[in-house]
């Protein structure tokens, strides 16, 4: 176990600074003014960065658990697709008839699935709580550039929450036409009832919550540009930072764009435009529209599709680097090849939608562009993998819960980012197009490895977030229980791909092309219950420790970013003293020369001499 | 009655799970071991990293060997043929890369668990080495991208003189088919005239249309180039016939196309498969609302000489009396049908360059 190394002094405000009036930040014992805040404001409407990182965990959590139910549903239909499903009328009424799942909900159970796994998980729950949380603590700010504008950005998102989760009460049910919702289908009523009502919430509710998306982008990318302490440079940032600051600049250029196609759906659903609608008879009647084109859309919702499921892996991507390294005591290998690489599939990331468009009906031109952009993208991602590999050999790891989802991470990457490969190359995506093959892709990259990124996280900045630790030994079987369940489900849906059976089928029983795999369908349904059900280990284990777990101390992980010399409980404006100055990178883990495996990123190189590097001697006066 | 009992189980399950862990929370504090160190759980956890490497690496590929016969549909195109292979190479290619990097990271995380007294190897970076595995890497990619690309121009591409044409339109929640006739040329098509009688639209003041005809199934010959034009009536639906490795958009208001060659007949699959009911089928691939999952329409895979019999015995709609009274009367109620100059020189652009010059040679002499 690491000595505790004389930094605190530094936290403090270094030797010789006055005392400043906010040393102590104990709520219950302490009548300041200014931090007799009501609770309205101190917990509902905090411009705190750390309590709206808080709301966006709790809400994301939420999500997850409705989002993991809706899988649970429509895995039953499709596990066992003869079964009678009565006894689930109590809970879905109208849906259920004759025993059986109505198909039109079914579809709708497979679009909010996605739009929630998607959006409000993985995006909000993931960018929303780590961006809010680490990027002050980890560049040595107060708060965000604006506590106000932060403060909106979680609101908004609690708006679009509501309104999403209403839609899936509503009598002709939520939006049904895909995540995706192309038109024509999720323009016209006639063609599937969640076009109607549901779609016209999902839509709202989207908007809302792409305010959100620009609110705390902005915000982010400010802080970092603006706000980072003395001696933070660019190149000293830990790649938490840089992940999350590449994350924010992709949303804010591309979540506009869906907001532009979400704008000229409306207008074609509400206003009798034709934008994407042309030459269509329906339901006995031939529609007025000419001249749109379901491509258009198409075009629109992938120019931020593609680079919305990078927003959603960077930020897990930062966080992994900076347990790694933390957990195996050892430097993240190739950190400026890993900010590199960041850099490169952020730009990368503009130019590769049109692969999910491959077959449909576009100039194959425009297919052997993206084509060749989307195989070039595949070697920076490489190129993190082998680094994460680097930073392993010959470590000394310490398997922490963090530490344990941090490895999932990397494995669910490789598995689910090679088979990117095989879709990324047009002419074979023509047979796995909207197969479970894809399904399966980014299942294991999103569902998985991001979901895990989440896991790491949480795990690793619990202590920070609510000055306790969670219970390891729930996070080992946890851990154990989620990475088994996601591959038994993920590895096999492979097969069923591969076999070309289609997704967002209610079921395959009509056709004989695709009969041979009712087994391993079952098999899958029953994986992913079961580890659905393993989450409430984490739940139970998040929920208890807050109120009950082990107090943790400053750091109890030993790391060197700043985050951990705050004090246990950060208060309002993060240091009671003055904010820290940093000399160093943030991955002086086991430095030869050092008596201890770690050094924090503000100890000035003057206080290590048996340690420094040749240059560094000339930094240290 | 039996669902309350069963929900005051599962709850006192939950409390008496909550209890025994507290129960080993507090002996642990009480023995002492509870202060975090880093011990056994530390080497439980090294080893099953390990142990989850071996059994799951053999399940995964017992399981793949297992189930890949069942994964494979048979494959009856000149393309088809050809994408496989290409499929199983990159398999192999990531399949290789996937080895590697799961073993490096299973084993690291095994042999560099923490050791007592061990400090880890401060190696911040290699640049070299970041150079060797960004080219390799990107060797591999381009090597991928050229072959693809190469297979991608020729299967999109223009389809051969001689090619077959068929026409099917995807509606919620069938395929229609229709097929150009003599001429071989598709007649006029606009959805203002579709009605029940005339579900495809046909405009019938267009000489081209009057010998194409509908049919229940799609027939096509061996060995013949095939173009399939593919529309949509109302929503996006997609063409899918896994065993010819085809699959393209309906799209409403925008008329798409694939080609290919079929090489292996319905009955001499049929014989192949041991399988007397075996049909190729096409399968609605884009999400289409209700019915999405039941748009089957059968192809049917002729010997040339069945083929051209077959096409012998069909009706052309002009000889469709209901058809002809309806468009008829759609043609009076919308204005058009009128022989409108703008409808077929539309038309003919559409079909321009698609048609085959040379017709299947048994065909002309009908």
């Amino acid at each position: 176990m690491a000595t505790n190394l004389p930094v605190s002094a530094q936290s403090q405000g270094g030797v010789g600074t006055a005392p400043v009036p906010h040393t102590e930040h104990d709520d219950h014992l302490h009548d300041h003014e200014h931090h007799d805040q009501h609770w309205l404001w101190k917990y509902v409407f905090s411009q705190d960065h750390k309590m709206i990182a808080r709301q966006f965990l709790i809400t994301g959590m939420v999500w997850a658990i409705i989002g993991g139910m809706l899988s649970s549903l429509f895995r039953l239909q499709l596990g066992w697709p003869e079964a009678t499903l009565d006894w689930l009328q109590p809970v879905l009424g109208k849906w259920i008839e004759g025993g059986k799942l109505n198909p039109e909900f079914y579809l709708a159970l497979v679009t909010m699935h996605g739009t929630i796994m998607v959006f409000f998980v993985l995006t909000a729950g993931l960018s929303g709580t780590f961006s809010n949380f680490l990027i002050p603590l980890q560049v040595g700010a107060r708060d965000m550039a604006s506590g106000f504008m932060n403060m909106l950005s979680y609101w908004f998102f609690f708006l679009s929450s509501v309104i999403m989760f209403c839609s899936l009460f509503l009598e002709t049910g939520p939006a049904a036409a895909g995540w995706t919702i192309y038109p024509p289908l999720s323009a016209l009523p006639q063609a599937i009832p969640g076009s109607g009502m549901g779609m016209t919430m999902w839509l709202v509710s989207m908007v809302f919550f792409i305010v959100s998306q620009l609110l705390g982008g902005v915000n982010y990318v400010t802080t970092v540009i603006n706000m980072r302490t003395r001696g933070m440079s660019m190149s000293k940032l830990p790649l938490t930072i840089w992940a999350f600051f590449l994350t924010a600049i992709l949303g804010i250029l591309s979540f506009p764009v869906l907001f532009s196609a979400a704008l000229l759906l409306v207008f074609d659903r509400s206003f009798g435009t034709s934008f994407f609608l042309s030459d269509i008879y329906i339901a006995g009647q031939a529609l007025h529209n000419q001249g749109g084109s379901p491509v258009l859309f198409q075009h629109l919702f992938w120019f931020l599709g593609h680079p919305e499921v990078y927003i959603v892996i960077m930020p897990a991507m930062g966080m992994v680097s900076e347990i790694l390294a933390t957990n195996a005591r050892k430097p993240i290998f190739g950190y400026r090849a890993m900010i590199g690489s960041l850099i490169g599939i952020s730009l990368l990331s503009f130019v590769v939608w049109a692969h999910h468009m491959f077959v449909t009906g576009m100039n194959p031109f425009l297919g052997s562009v993206f084509m060749f952009l989307t195989l070039i993208i595949a070697v920076p991602s490489g190129v993190k993998v082998f680094n994460w590999l680097a930073t392993l050999w010959r470590g000394n790891i310490r398997f922490t819960a963090a530490m344990l989802f941090a490895i999932g991470f990397v494995s669910l990457f490789i598995s689910g980012g090679l088979t990117g490969i095989i879709l990324g190359n047009a002419t074979l995506d023509i047979q796995m197009h909207n197969t479970y093959f894809v399904v399966a892709h980014f299942h294991l990259v999103m569902g998985s490895s991001a979901f895990f990124g989440l896991f790491a996280g949480v795990y690793h900045w619990f202590p920070k977030m609510f000055g306790r630790m969670m219970d390891e030994k729930l996070g080992y079987i946890h851990f154990w229980l989620t990475f088994i369940g996601v591959y038994l489900v993920f590895m096999p849906m492979h097969y069923v791909g591969i076999a070309g059976f289609p997704r967002r089928y209610y079921s395959w029983t009509g056709f004989d092309a695709f009969s041979q795999f009712a087994d391993l369908n079952k098999f899958i349904s029953i994986a992913a219950i079961l580890a659905f059900f393993a989450q409430f280990v984490f739940i139970f284990n998040f929920f208890y420790s807050i109120f009950r777990g082990r107090r943790a101390t400053e750091n109890p992980w030993n790391s060197t970013t700043l985050e951990w010399t705050t004090p246990i409980e950060p208060g309002h404006g993060n240091w009671p003293g003055e904010i820290p100055a940093v000399y160093r990178w943030p991955y002086d883990y086991s430095k030869p020369g050092s008596e201890v495996d770690f050094i924090p990123q503000n100890v000035p190189y003057s206080q290590t001499p048996s340690s420094n590097l040749p240059y560094e001697r000339e930094l240290s006066e | 009655m039996t669902s309350l009992t069963i929900l005051l189980v599962l709850v006192l399950l939950l409390v008496v799970f909550g209890l025994l862990f507290r129960l080993q929370i507090l002996t642990a504090i009480f023995s002492g071991s509870y202060v975090r160190q880093i011990g056994t759980s530390n080497r439980i956890n090294a080893v099953l990293m390990l142990v989850f490497m071996v059994v799951g690496g053999a399940a995964f590929f017992w399981s793949f060997a297992e189930n890949f016969s069942k994964m494979n549909p048979p494959i009856a195109s000149i393309h088809g043929h050809a994408m496989e292979k290409m499929f199983w190479t990159t398999m192999t290619v990531i399949g290789i890369a996937f080895v590697i990097t799961q073993a490096l990271l299973f084993v690291y995380s095994y042999k560099y668990q923490y050791k007592e007294g061990r400090r880890a190897y401060f190696f911040s970076h290699n640049n070299k080495i970041e150079v060797i595995w960004t080219i390799i890497p990107a060797i591999v990619m381009a090597a991928l991208i050229f072959a693809g690309w190469k297979a991608w121009t020729r299967i999109t591409g223009p389809a051969p003189k001689n090619a077959v044409v068929v026409e099917v339109m995807g509606k919620q929640f069938n395929w229609l088919v229709r097929y150009p006739g003599r001429d071989m040329k598709l007649g006029v098509v606009n959805y203002r005239l579709i009605d029940a009688s005339n579900e495809f639209g046909f405009d019938l003041s267009d000489k081209a249309a009057m010998d194409d005809f509908t049919a229940s199934e799609v027939h096509v010959p061996k060995g013949h180039p095939v173009l399939i034009k593919i529309r949509s009536r109302d929503v996006l639906h997609a063409v899918y016939m896994p065993h010819f490795r085809v699959q393209m958009y309906a799209v409403p208001g925008m008329p798409t196309r694939f080609w290919f060659t079929p090489t292996t007949t319905t009955d001499e699959m049929r014989a192949k498969l041991g399988n007397p009911k075996f049909n190729y089928e096409l399968a609605c691939n884009q999400i289409c609302g209700k019915g999405h999952f039941a748009m089957k329409l059968n192809i049917v895979v002729d010997e040339p000489d069945d083929y051209v019999a077959w096409f012998a015995a069909q009706n052309p709609i002009s000889k469709n009396e209901d058809l002809m009274a309806s468009f008829k009367q759609m043609s009076k109620q919308t204005g058009l049908g009128k022989g409108n100059s703008q409808d077929a020189k539309a038309s003919a652009i559409e079909e321009a360059g698609e048609m085959p010059a040379t017709p299947l040679a048994a065909q002309s002499s009908m």
